[in-house]
C-alpha cells in the first residue's frame, strides 16, 4: 500500500530530521568558513568539550521520562567537579579515592531532592531550583570562588589526553553511557515502568509499579550521573571552576528537549539527547569562529531550548489524543 | 452595590408568567436521541423536582439550560416570559437570571469563603478591589439566609455541607447581582445532596426554602425520592427522554414516584442464568467501614460475575478500589482463596502480585495511557515473560500483541497504535486484555463499558463471561441496570454505604435492579 509507505517514509524523515539539520548546519559553516571549520582537529575538539553536556543531558533525561525535572544537575556537576579538585589537588588524597567520594555527593544530592519531591510532595522543579541554590553556595565556600587547578594526571589521561582515533577518551564515555541508557530504556521491564510513571502516574499506581520508588531512583541516577559529569569535567579541564557547570544546564534542557523530536520522537531517548548536544555545540562553535560575539551563546541556547519544546510538544499533540 | 430585588412573589403579574416554560425540547446524539420533546413549567416561587434515571435525559437537559449542549430545532424554552435565545450562548443564562449548582459547586478549596462567594464581582473588577466593600456585601448575602460562616476561613477548611451551602448562597446572590425588571431568577440544584451527611441534607433544605421565600424559583435535580418528596412542591420525572410524569409532591406516594421513574414492572423473564451456588467461594470481603461505605460481607465465587450497584453516592462504586488497595482503608479483610488479606496494608502493587485486576472507570486518567501503544498498554504487566538473555525480546512482544489483539478482536489491529487513537470500545478490549492475559484470581470492573460504542458493548460483556467460565471471579460496580442485567449472576444493591438488597436469578432485570436501588433510599 503506497499511502502506508507515505506515512513509514514520514516517520523516518521525522526521526532522522535532527540528524538532518545538523549535517546542514556543518555544511553551511563549511561554507561560510572554508578550511577551517570542517577539520578533524575541530571536531575531535567539538566532541570532547561537549562530553560534560552531554552526560547532563543524558542524566536529566531520566527522570524528565520519569516526570520529574532536576535542575540540580549543573549545580551538581560544578559540586562533583570541585570535590575532586578540593580533595584531590588541595588535600593530596589520591585519585582512586576522590572519585566515588565525587560520585557519593551527586547521589545524596539525588537523596535529598527526592526526599522533598516524591515524600514531601513538593513540586521537582521548586525543590531542584533550591538545592541548586544551595550547592551553588557550598562550592563557594569550599572553594573560596577561585579555580582550582593540580587535579591528578591520572584522571586527565584517562578523560582527555587518552585518545581514540584523535578523540578523547571523555567522548566515548558519552556513547557508552548512552547505550546504557538505551538499553535500560527499549530493553529492560523498568524502561518500561519509568515511562508508564512518567506519562501517568494513576495508571502506573494501578498497574502495581511503585510510583514513588521508581522517581526516587530516578532522581538518583541523575544525580548519579550529574556528579559522572563532573569527573568529566574535572578531566577535561585539569582544574575545577565553580562557576561554569551552570553554564551546561541550559544547553542539556535543550538538548533533552530537542533529542525527544527525533529517534524516538515523542520520547526523551539518549541518543537524540546526545546528537542534540553536538548539533548545538556545533552551531555555538560555527558562530563563534564567524566571529559572532559571546553573548550570542546565551541568546542561541535559550531560543533553542524554546524551540525544542515547542516543536516538540507539536509532535506529541499532533499524536495525542484522549482515549474514548 | 447589591440592591435588594423585591421578591416577585407578590406581583400579581409576575405570578401568571410561569418562571419556567419548557416547549418541545428534544436532543439528538449522533443517531440516538437522549431527550424526544419535553414539555413542563415552574411556577415563580416554586421547588420543582426534577428525576429520572441515568439515560432519561436529566442532565440533558441541564446541560442545554446552560448552553452547554444545542437543542434539536424546534423547541423553546422561555423563562419569565423571555424566550431563551436557543442554543444559548456560553454564560448567557446570567442575563436570563438563571444560576447553577452543579455537584462538585464550583468552589476553589485553597481560597477564603469570602474569594469564594465575590468571586464574580472580584474578578470582573477594571479597577482596585474594594476588599471593604466586598466583605459587606459577602456579610449580607450571608445574613440573608441566616448562615453563619467565617468568611476569612479557607474554603476547603469548613465542611462539606457548609461548602454546599456557600455555593449555593453564591449562586443565589448571582441572580441577584443581574437583576432586572421580571420578577426572581431561577435556580437550578444538580445532584446537590448524594455526598452530604444526612444531618446536613436538612440545613440545605432549610436554605433552599429560604430562596424560594425570597421570590426565586428552585430546580432541584436529584435521584433521591425522599428528598424530593420532602423539599419541592412539584416534580417532573422523565424517563427515555421524554416526560413520564408531572406531579403534585404533596398528593404522591413513594410508589408513584418510582412507577414514574422506572415505568411500569414489566413480567418476569426466563432468562436461564448459571446456578452460582454450587460454586466454591473465592473471594471474601469482610468488615469495611469507612465514611460512606460500610459491608460486612461479599463473597465471590469462581466463575461468578457479582454486580454492585446502587444509586450516586451509595458508596457501592468504592469497594473495587479498596479491595484492590488503591483506596487506602483503616478497615477489612479479604480472604482469596486460602490467603488472608489485612486490606490496611493492602497496596495495588501486592493485589497485582496476588493476581487480583483492577480495571477503572476513568480510562484516559486511571486505566490506561492514551500517548503510549496499544502494546506497551497491554502488556506493561507482563514484561517479565519476554526479558530474554539481551534484554526485552521486542519482536516477540510486538507478535504476543497482535495476536492478543486479534483474539480480543481489537480494531484496528496494529499494535504500534497509540492507544489514544482508538475508539473507547477498542481501547476497553485492550485494558481488559492487558488483565485477563494473567488470568487473575479477582477480576475487578468499575463502569466496563462506560464509553463504550454499542456495537463493542457485547464483544466486552463476550470478554468479562469468558473470564469468569475460565475461573476468575468477577465483581462489576455499575449504575448501568441494564448492563448488570445482562452480565451478573447475582447482584448487590447498596444505599448509604451498606447493602440493602441481594437479587439473584431471574430477579436480576433491569426494573428490578432500579426499583430496588429507589425503592430502599428511605432515610431511616
Amino acid at each position: 500500500m503506497p499511502l502506508w509507505n507515505k506515512q513509514k517514509l514520514g516517520r523516518r524523515i521525522e526521526r532522522f530530521a535532527l540528524v538532518g539539520v545538523w549535517l546542514l548546519t556543518i555544511a553551511f559553516f563549511s561554507f561560510a568558513l572554508p578550511g577551517i571549520f570542517l577539520s578533524w582537529t575541530n571536531f575531535s575538539i567539538l566532541f570532547a568539550t561537549q562530553a560534560p553536556g552531554a552526560v547532563l543531558a543524558l542524566a536529566l533525561i531520566i527522570p524528565l521520562t520519569a516526570g520529574d525535572y532536576d535542575l540540580s544537575v549543573g549545580a551538581n556537576l560544578t559540586l562533583s567537579a570541585v570535590t575532586i579538585g578540593v580533595l584531590n589537588a588541595v588535600y593530596q588524597i589520591p585519585i582512586g579515592f576522590v572519585i566515588p567520594i565525587a560520585l557519593l555527593a551527586g547521589v545524596l544530592v539525588g537523596l535529598v531532592n527526592s526526599f522533598f519531591i516524591v515524600y514531601v510532595r513538593i513540586p521537582s522543579l521548586v525543590v531542584t531550583l533550591g538545592t541548586t541554590s544551595i550547592i551553588t553556595g557550598l562550592v563557594q565556600w569550599m572553594t573560596n570562588s577561585s579555580t582550582i587547578g593540580g587535579i591528578s594526571p591520572i584522571l586527565i589521561n584517562l578523560v582527555s589526553r587518552g585518545r581514540l582515533f584523535g578523540i578523547s577518551y571523555a567522548f566515548y564515555y558519552v556513547i557508552l553511557l548512552a547505550i546504557i541508557i538505551w538499553l535500560i530504556f527499549e530493553f529492560t521491564p523498568l524502561g518500561r515502568r519509568i515511562l508508564f510513571v512518567g506519562r501517568s502516574r494513576e495508571v502506573a499506581r494501578l498497574s502495581g509499579i511503585d510510583v514513588g520508588r521508581v522517581r526516587v531512583g530516578c532522581l538518583i541516577s541523575s544525580g548519579f550521573l550529574a556528579a559522572l559529569g563532573g569527573v568529566v569535567y574535572a578531566g577535561l579541564l585539569g582544574a575545577a571552576d565553580p562557576f561554569s557547570g551552570l553554564n551546561y544546564l541550559l544547553p542539556a534542557f535543550a538538548a533533552a528537549y530537542l533529542g525527544a523530536t527525533s529517534i524516538i520522537p515523542g520520547r526523551f531517548n539518549p541518543w537524540g539527547a546526545v546528537i542534540a548536544v553536538y548539533f548545538l555545540a556545533t552551531g555555538i562553535t560555527g558562530l563563534t569562529m564567524l566571529g559572532i560575539p559571546l553573548w550570542v551563546t546565551s541568546v542561541f541556547n535559550g531560543a533553542a531550548l524554546v524551540l525544542a519544546v515547542t516543536v516538540s510538544q507539536f509532535a506529541r499533540g499532533r499524536e495525542e489524543t484522549d482515549i474514548g | 452595590m447589591i440592591g435588594y430585588v423585591p421578591p416577585g412573589r407578590g406581583d400579581p403579574a409576575a405570578s401568571a408568567v410561569p418562571a419556567l416554560q419548557v416547549s418541545q425540547i428534544a436532543k439528538t446524539f449522533g443517531g440516538a436521541r437522549a431527550l424526544k420533546g419535553i414539555d413542563f413549567t415552574v411556577s415563580a416561587g416554586e421547588v420543582h423536582g426534577l428525576l429520572g434515571q441515568n439515560g432519561s435525559g436529566k442532565s440533558t437537559f441541564v446541560k442545554i439550560m446552560s448552553g452547554f449542549h444545542a437543542p434539536d430545532p424546534g423547541g423553546s424554552i422561555s423563562v419569565y416570559g423571555r424566550q431563551l435565545d436557543l442554543p444559548m450562548k456560553a454564560g448567557a443564562f446570567r442575563d436570563y437570571r438563571m444560576a447553577f449548582v452543579h455537584q462538585h459547586l464550583g468552589l476553589v478549596p485553597s481560597l477564603s469563603v469570602l474569594e469564594n462567594l465575590r468571586v464574580a464581582s472580584i474578578t470582573a473588577r477594571k479597577s482596585r478591589i474594594d476588599w471593604r466593600a466586598e466583605r459587606v456585601a459577602a456579610q449580607q448575602a450571608l445574613d440573608r439566609f441566616g448562615i453563619q460562616l467565617d468568611l476569612d476561613a479557607r474554603t476547603g477548611a469548613i465542611s462539606q455541607i457548609e461548602r454546599a451551602l456557600l455555593a449555593i448562597v453564591r449562586a443565589s446572590d448571582d441572580l441577584r447581582a443581574t437583576g432586572s425588571d421580571h420578577g426572581g431568577g431561577i435556580l437550578i440544584l444538580d445532584e446537590p445532596t448524594p455526598f452530604l451527611p444526612r444531618e446536613g441534607v436538612d440545613r440545605l433544605f432549610e436554605l433552599v426554602r429560604r430562596v424560594a421565600a425570597q421570590g426565586d424559583s428552585v430546580i432541584f435535580i436529584s435521584h433521591d425520592i425522599d428528598e424530593v418528596r420532602e423539599i419541592t412542591d412539584r416534580a417532573t420525572i422523565l424517563r427515555d427522554g421524554l416526560v413520564s410524569g408531572s406531579l403534585v409532591t404533596r398528593e404522591a406516594s413513594h410508589d408513584d414516584f418510582v412507577e414514574g421513574i422506572i415505568g411500569r414492572r414489566i413480567t418476569r423473564t426466563t432468562s436461564t442464568r448459571p446456578d452460582v451456588t454450587s460454586l466454591e467461594p473465592r473471594a471474601i470481603v469482610t468488615n469495611i467501614s469507612e465514611p460512606g461505605i460500610s459491608v460486612e460481607e461479599i463473597t465471590v465465587a469462581k466463575g461468578e460475575i457479582l454486580g454492585l450497584s446502587g444509586l450516586i453516592g451509595s458508596g457501592y462504586e468504592k469497594v473495587p478500589y479498596i479491595v484492590f488497595g488503591a483506596t487506602a482503608t483503616s478497615s477489612g479483610t479479604l480472604v482469596l482463596d486460602d490467603e488472608k488479606i489485612d486490606l490496611a496494608t493492602s497496596t495495588p502493587k501486592r493485589s497485582v502480585k496476588r493476581n487480583i485486576a483492577l480495571l477503572p472507570a476513568d480510562r484516559p486518567k486511571a486505566s490506561g495511557i492514551a500517548s503510549l501503544s496499544v502494546a506497551e498498554n497491554m502488556l506493561i504487566l507482563d514484561l517479565k515473560k519476554f526479558m530474554g538473555r539481551f534484554g526485552l525480546k521486542r519482536a516477540e512482544i510486538a507478535r504476543r500483541a497482535t495476536e492478543l489483539a486479534h483474539e480480543y478482536e481489537v480494531r484496528p489491529n496494529d499494535v504500534s497504535l497509540k492507544l489514544g487513537s482508538l475508539s473507547g470500545g477498542n481501547a476497553q478490549k485492550v485494558l481488559l486484555a492487558k488483565w485477563l492475559i494473567r488470568e487473575p484470581k479477582l477480576l475487578m470492573l468499575d463502569e466496563p463499558t462506560q464509553g463504550v460504542d454499542v456495537g463493542t458493548r457485547q464483544q466486552v460483556f463476550q470478554v468479562i463471561r469468558k473470564a469468569a467460565s475460565e475461573g476468575a471471579a468477577v465483581i462489576c460496580a455499575s449504575s448501568d441496570f441494564e448492563q448488570l442485567a445482562d452480565l451478573c449472576t447475582r447482584v448487590l444493591v447498596f444505599a448509604r454505604g451498606r447493602v440493602v438488597r441481594e437479587l439473584v436469578g431471574d430477579d436480576i432485570t433491569k426494573d428490578h435492579i432500579a426499583e430496588a436501588c429507589y425503592g430502599h433510599s428511605q432515610h431511616n
